[in-house]
């Protein structure tokens, strides 16, 4: 009985979901990407594609750090030969890093531009531009009419988008699906062997449409994101107070 | 099929131009002079002043003697040149060959074009009436040759239109300056008392060619037929092109929307047809005042897809004027390719970079912005940082090199490396802190280091070895330091990136 009652719930829930407006993605569009515990927090256990995923960073290390985590997402979803297109202002990235990522560089394609409008007209012709795996902007500040107008974009679409806004001016409420938090943690190789290991990440989900937002310690090992367990993590050691 | 020549002479061609821009010289004698040797010769003279015996070639202080009230303008080099470019540029719109005929006439190839005015007569008669309405005085005829065309409208008498095949019964009776000859041969075939081509015309060619040479002989057979004459249009035809007269002239943004997406249609059709796609696409504009516009597209690909190309052309529409309306639009593709055959995919999947919608995008973007925005990144054979990677110059473009994976590379790289303070324990040993923008970060890990040699063929300098660095709070650094340890030297060490 417990459990028929736990089905119905299940069933329900699927069907209300579609009625808010989510879409399922289909299977070649899906992220092909294990998340581990973070898909928990999404509706539906998937990560929403076709719709448009807001960073936010505030320092050049974390910026770097939101990068490879959008690096992750992007490889994830361009497992099949998919295209990704790049728009910024000021482009730091540096193309070979993210084949660490799994994503080959020479499949993104880069639009450098300098003037916001621009960088917002490439954009939503980008999102507009159906079949493209992934469209990621970087651009400071995003109001809710643009974010707007990004989502409708994608909703025909179906194209996901990712905006990396590095020191935004302020955190206003806009039309994205989600907003992302990443910043770096200290890596660790195991028991006294020097030198670093594998990207961490502290990587909080504030908002997510439908969801639950939460926090994760997670760890990018060469193709894998998988959380980092307490076993692996290097515990300082507590300065312990000698008697006697 | 034969083709038909209009060859056009302008009588007055100079002593036109400046009445319609001075109309009140039109009731009164005047001249155009130019210096020569130290005299002010006539270079022209209008027809008033003919009708008083002044005429090209005299000397101007003769025709003040026979006429003081003449009137005298200086004469600008090239104005002949200049004037009867525009012209051909113009005449366009009766033929789309159009040739400069120096120093006095134009030279249309209106092979198939005279039936759209309905008849060749009724050609010659618009073509007559347009100038004249603009004030030109000029004379013209049709033939199947250029040399027989340029001799009945400078010397020919009543018919101006010579029927297929009667060039040579046309110049019996003309005098051998219709031949286009050089002035000696001239000289020489009137101190013969050779007045008439068909004085000499039927001469035994070796005769000919003995007394008056070569060039004589090729006059003769290009006026007859028998030898090709070739004339250098001021506009090249391209091949793809397509044109689209208006009875009325347009001056509404719809009007030319309509205009550009009918040529858009019938362009595209024939290259669907023949398996090509357009690289390059022209937009022209005739307008009434004689002003020509032109708006010009690129693709990345070879493309025929009718909305994509009318979506780049609508960017750039905005900035035609149609002022008092346009008569004739052209639209020519001057590069194209051919297109290899897409497979239609059935389903809808993820687009790789060969599909066409992303060449679309690309294109959007280029004729909006520039597509020197646009980049894509191939690997490159350097180990120098800035140099492992080079700019692909094409979405197909593949390389036989791998990306490289095997040594760590950050995320983010600084466009040039800075300079930072660092205290370092020992030499080739990563620094244990460094200090970068103020911000003191104390380094807990660390890898390398990795040397990396500048390519001394390409540029000198110092080597860098470089180390992957972390501080206390996990935030990692690629640093380096330029060249040998060395104690005296304090700047040594620069950051370059951050790693994710």
């Amino acid at each position: 009985m417990q459990e028929n009652r736990e089905n119905i719930i299940a069933r329900l829930q699927k069907e209300i979901l579609p009625l808010q407006g989510l879409k399922l993605p289909a299977a070649n569009h899906a992220l092909q990407l294990d998340l581990g515990p973070i898909a928990e927090a999404f509706p539906n256990k998937s990560f929403p594609v076709g719709a448009i995923h807001e960073f936010i960073s505030h320092a050049p290390e974390d910026a770097a750090a939101t990068c490879g985590f959008i690096g992750c997402l992007t490889g994830g979803l361009m497992r099949n030969d998919g295209v990704c297109v790049w728009i910024g202002a000021s482009r730091k990235l540096f193309p070979p890093a993210l084949k660490g990522f799994g994503v080959d560089p020479d499949r993104i394609i880069f639009i450098d531009l300098k003037k916001d409008k621009e960088i917002l007209w490439a954009l939503e012709e980008a999102l507009k531009c159906e079949g493209l795996a992934t469209v990621v902007g970087e651009i400071p500040e995003m109001n809710f009419t643009v974010s707007r107008r990004l989502q409708l974009a994608v909703e025909q679409s179906r194209v996901t988008g990712f905006i990396h806004r590095y020191r935004p001016r302020n955190i206003n409420t806009n039309a994205c699906i989600s907003r992302w938090q990443i910043t770096s943690l200290p890596s660790a190789l195991g028991e006294n062997i020097p030198g670093i290991g594998f990207p961490r990440w502290d990587i909080s989900l504030l908002k997510i449409r439908n969801g639950k937002p939460g926090a994760w310690k997670m760890e990018w090992a060469s193709d894998i994101l998988r959380p980092i367990t307490p076993f692996m993590v290097a515990i300082p050691q507590e300065q312990k107070r000698k008697t006697g | 099929m034969s083709r038909r020549f209009v060859t056009i002479w302008f009588r007055y061609l100079k002593t036109d131009w400046l009445s319609r821009r001075q109309p009140s010289l039109l009731h009164t004698p005047f001249i155009l002079a130019a210096p020569h040797h130290g005299r002010m010769l006539i270079t022209a003279a209008n027809i008033i002043a003919e009708k008083e015996n002044i005429y090209p070639g005299m000397v101007v202080a003769d025709a003040r003697a026979i006429l003081p009230g003449l009137q005298v303008f200086d004469d600008k080099p090239g104005l002949a040149a200049e004037l009867l470019k525009a012209f051909a540029e113009w005449c366009i719109r009766f033929g789309p060959l159009v040739a400069v005929d120096l120093p006095d006439g134009l030279i249309l190839d209106s092979t198939g074009c005279s039936h759209l005015w309905g008849g060749e007569a009724a050609y010659l008669t618009e073509i007559n009436k347009r100038f004249y309405a603009n004030g030109y005085h000029i004379r013209m005829a049709m033939a199947d040759t250029i040399g027989t065309a340029w001799a009945v409208a400078r010397f020919g008498k009543e018919n101006r239109i010579i029927e297929p095949g009667g060039q040579l019964h046309a110049l019996l009776s003309l005098p051998p300056e219709a031949l286009r000859l050089e002035a000696g041969v001239i000289e020489r075939l009137h101190k013969l008392g050779l007045r008439q081509v068909k004085q000499f015309i039927t001469m035994p060619r070796s005769a000919l060619h003995r007394r008056f040479g070569e060039h004589t002989i090729l006059r003769i057979d290009q006026a007859t037929g028998m030898k090709e004459e070739w004339i250098q249009p001021v506009h090249v035809v391209v091949p793809y092109q397509e044109r689209l007269p208006c009875l009325e002239p347009i001056v509404t943004a719809t009007g030319i929307e309509i205009a550009l997406q009918k040529l858009l249609e019938t362009l595209c059709n024939r290259l669907h047809k023949e398996g090509k796609g357009l690289r390059q696409a022209r937009f022209i504009c005739y307008r009434v005042d004689n002003k020509i516009i032109t708006i010009e597209i690129g693709t990345n690909r070879a493309s025929h897809h009718i909305n994509h190309l009318f979506k780049l052309f609508e960017e750039k529409l905005s900035t035609i004027e149609p002022d008092l309306g346009i008569e004739l639009f052209v639209l020519e593709a001057p590069k194209t390719e051919d297109l290899s055959p897409m497979q239609e995919k059935i389903w809808e999947g993820i687009c790789s970079l060969e599909n066409i919608r992303l060449a679309e995008l690309i294109d959007r973007v280029a004729n909006k912005i520039g597509a020197t925005h646009i980049h894509r990144y191939l690997p490159d054979e350097h180990y120098w940082p800035e140099r492992s990677i080079k700019q692909a110059s094409s979405l197909e473009e593949k390389t036989n090199t791998a990306w490289r994976n095997d040594k760590p590379r950050p995320a983010h790289l600084l466009a040039a490396p800075e300079y930072i303070d660092v205290a370092a324990p020992l030499p080739d040993y990563p620094p244990m802190l460094f200090r970068y923008k103020g911000k003191l970060h104390i380094i807990k890990k660390a890898d390398g280091p990795e040397r990396i040699e500048r390519e001394w063929w390409i540029e000198e300098g110092l080597h860098r070895d470089y180390y992957a660095v972390e501080d206390e709070e996990g935030h990692r650094y690629w640093i380096f330091r330029s060249g040998h340890y060395d104690q005296e030297k304090t700047h040594q060490w620069f950051i370059h990136g951050f790693f994710a």
